[in-house]
């Protein structure tokens, strides 16, 4: 353990025992996450279960029953256009937190984050580690939302699924723009702010984005229809839609991914030039 | 191959806020070399921090270069990661892992397979008397405590130096020693260690050579003993009188045997070399502006800081 060995390894480091260093890292900081996530498992599945099952419970079991009844139009059932726009919603608002609320203590208040950035790896590679972990972690989330939604509403729902590629697709491009996003917002907030951006921006986003309706219903309020556009979970709504529930009025597939595509490379960009701003000085 | 160690040449770092522009480090040169103790020494804001940063990959050099065990900081930061172990100056352990899992999973970062990493997680944990804390968090221990899981975890993926910036800041007498310890510890089996103080006791005792810097810049490098020779004093007397005044201290300084002479408040700082008779001099001068108080100590490194800066280390 002299210097003077360790001097001779640094020096010639080659591209494969580099690329074998930088994945074990990778491999480190996933572990790490992992665990933190099982300890608090319970916390974050109260965190996504209650809001969707509160709302179908009330809108699609308690509605129903005491004769309460949305217009929903075209023969479909309430519960059947909310089942994709809540499971959006739920990766939406877990791939957020997951990063964010850390992140933003993070950085802020602890300097915790100071050990896995010294980790031997890019800098951004850490970034890129939390966006992927988290990303999972808000698929986990919708997929386990989607048995509440289905199960509990007192009116017939209509799931089919009829192309997976299509559906998986949705699935994890939505979890990992929920998480750049997460990250974009975690790094340029701080911890006196974080209830005012759930406010300004998580709560807004969840509201308008197509979660209860069709986009395609929108029109007689056009300016709400070309402005809730910048909203990603609009696109995740109606991917999922595509996928879950085509008899409800859809976007195309080259809409929805295409603009997923790009909000995922705008976030991203803004997520990591974020980070490396905020870590190195 | 360059050298073992460390090596910053013509380091500077400009910060840039709202508009101001700090220049925390103006143009430094040091040599580290490889498995020594080496101290920076300075005041609050004179750039050690900022210079630990810059060795460690955190902080982007405005100019200048850093080597460290011969690799460039800017140009492959995860090769020097790979052979650095940090303490930052402040508390970073993560708080949702338990003492032990700060440990391992720190290990694995840095490549161990997590059998290796768990085992060496309890092996520091023995080292460092941490065993029956093993399942705390790191908010429930004292500072003290979790100073020494920072180092251990510092230390778990073995690097070859390893940075500690004041790293016995807020601990108690005990604490510092036993850490003192730990760091000799570490030296003995030849690990480079740079530490930042600004406890003179501190480079004093501990540091194979010392640098002092102040504003940015370094005002001189070398061991402790040969600091204080250049000095050419042999007893520091600290005069608290009732009257100082200017003319007293000229009338001092102009003794034959005093060094120098400066007043600080109430009290003049009076240095001396050896030699017969100065001081019945300097008390009869003293005396005569009312002397209520008088201390005579061997030169140390603060004196070698007040000497070429005129201020105390911890003003
Ligand atoms: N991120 C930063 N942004 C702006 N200015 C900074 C930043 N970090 C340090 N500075 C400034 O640079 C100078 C040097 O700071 P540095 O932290 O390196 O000093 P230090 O010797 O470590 O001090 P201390 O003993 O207080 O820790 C100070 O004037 C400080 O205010
Ligand atoms: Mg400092």
């Amino acid at each position: 353990m002299s210097s003077g060995s360790a001097t001779l390894e640094s020096s010639t480091l080659a591209p494969r025992a580099r690329r074998a260093m930088y994945a074990r890292a990778f491999y480190g900081l996933i572990r790490r996450d992992m665990r933190v996530a099982r300890r608090e498992a319970f916390q974050l599945s109260m965190r996504t279960i209650m809001n969707p099952f509160l709302f179908v419970f009330v809108f699609a079991y308690v509605f129903p029953k005491i004769g309460q009844q949305f217009q929903s139009g075209g023969g479909i059932s309430f519960a059947t256009i909310i089942v994709p726009g809540l499971i959006g919603s739920a990766i939406i608002f877990n791939g957020i937190s997951a990063v964010a609320l850390p992140l933003v203590m993070e950085f802020g208040a602890t300097r915790e984050i100071e050990d896995r950035v010294m980790a031997p790896l890019p800098t951004a590679a850490v970034a890129v580690e939390k966006i992927v972990f988290s990303a999972a972690q808000a698929v986990v989330a919708g997929l386990v939302v989607f048995p509440f939604v289905y199960l509990i509403p007192s009116t017939p729902v209509s799931v089919h699924v009829n192309n997976w590629p299509l559906l998986i697709g949705v699935f994890l491009l939505a979890g990992l723009v929920s998480s750049a996003l997460g990250m974009a917002i975690g790094t340029v907030a701080n911890p006196r702010q974080i209830g005012l951006v759930f406010a300004l921006i998580v709560i807004p986003v969840t509201f308008l984005g197509c979660v209860y309706y069709p986009w395609a219903r929108l029109h007689p309020i056009l300016w709400l229809q070309i402005l809730v556009l910048i909203n990603p979970l609009v696109y995740i709504s109606e991917g999922l839609r595509t996928a879950l529930t085509p008899s409800v009025p859809h976007m195309h597939p080259w809409a929805f991914f295409g603009a997923l595509l790009a909000l995922f490379a705008l976030l991203m960009w803004m997520a990591l030039s974020g980070f490396l701003r905020r870590v190195i000085d | 191959m360059e050298p073992a160690g460390i090596v910053i040449e013509k380091l500077a770092k400009m910060y840039a806020r709202r508009g101001s522009e700090v220049h925390a480090l103006k143009g430094i040169d040091l040599e580290v070399r490889g498995g020594e103790i080496f101290g920076l020494l300075g005041p609050n804001g004179a750039g050690k921090t900022t210079t630990v940063g810059v060795c460690t990959t955190r902080v982007k050099a405005t100019s200048g270069r850093v080597t460290v065990n011969g690799i460039d900081v800017r140009a492959d930061a995860p090769a020097v990661k790979r052979s650095i172990g940090v303490v930052t100056q402040f508390r970073t352990l993560d708080r949702s892992l338990t003492i032990r899992e700060n440990l391992a999973m720190h290990a694995m970062y840095f490549g161990l397979h997590p059998k290796d990493a768990w085992v060496r997680a309890d092996e520091l944990l023995a080292d460092f008397r941490l065993s029956e804390r093993a399942g705390a968090f790191p908010d429930e221990l004292s500072g003290g405590m979790a100073q020494r899981v920072q180092v251990a975890r510092a230390i778990a993926h073995h690097p070859s130096v390893l940075f500690l910036d004041e790293p016995t800041a807020g601990l108690d007498p005990q604490s510092r020693l036993a850490l003192w310890e730990t760091i000799e510890g570490m030296h003995a089996r030849g690990i480079t260690v740079f530490l930042t103080t600004h406890y003179m006791e501190e480079a004093e005792s501990l540091c194979d050579r010392v640098a002092i810097i102040d504003h940015g810049q370094i005002l001189v490098l070398d061991t402790p003993q040969a600091l204080k020779r250049s000095i050419s004093a042999e007893t520091v007397i600290e005069l608290r009188l009732e009257a100082p005044n200017d003319a007293l201290v000229e009338r001092l300084r102009a003794l034959p045997g005093v060094v120098s002479a400066q007043a600080s408040g109430d009290a003049v700082r009076v240095l001396t070399a050896s030699q017969d008779g100065v001081l019945p001099r300097i008390l009869a001068e003293a005396n005569s502006a009312g002397l209520k108080d008088m201390t005579m100590t061997k030169p140390t490194l603060e004196t070698v800081f007040i000497s070429l800066t005129g201020r105390d280390l911890r003003e």
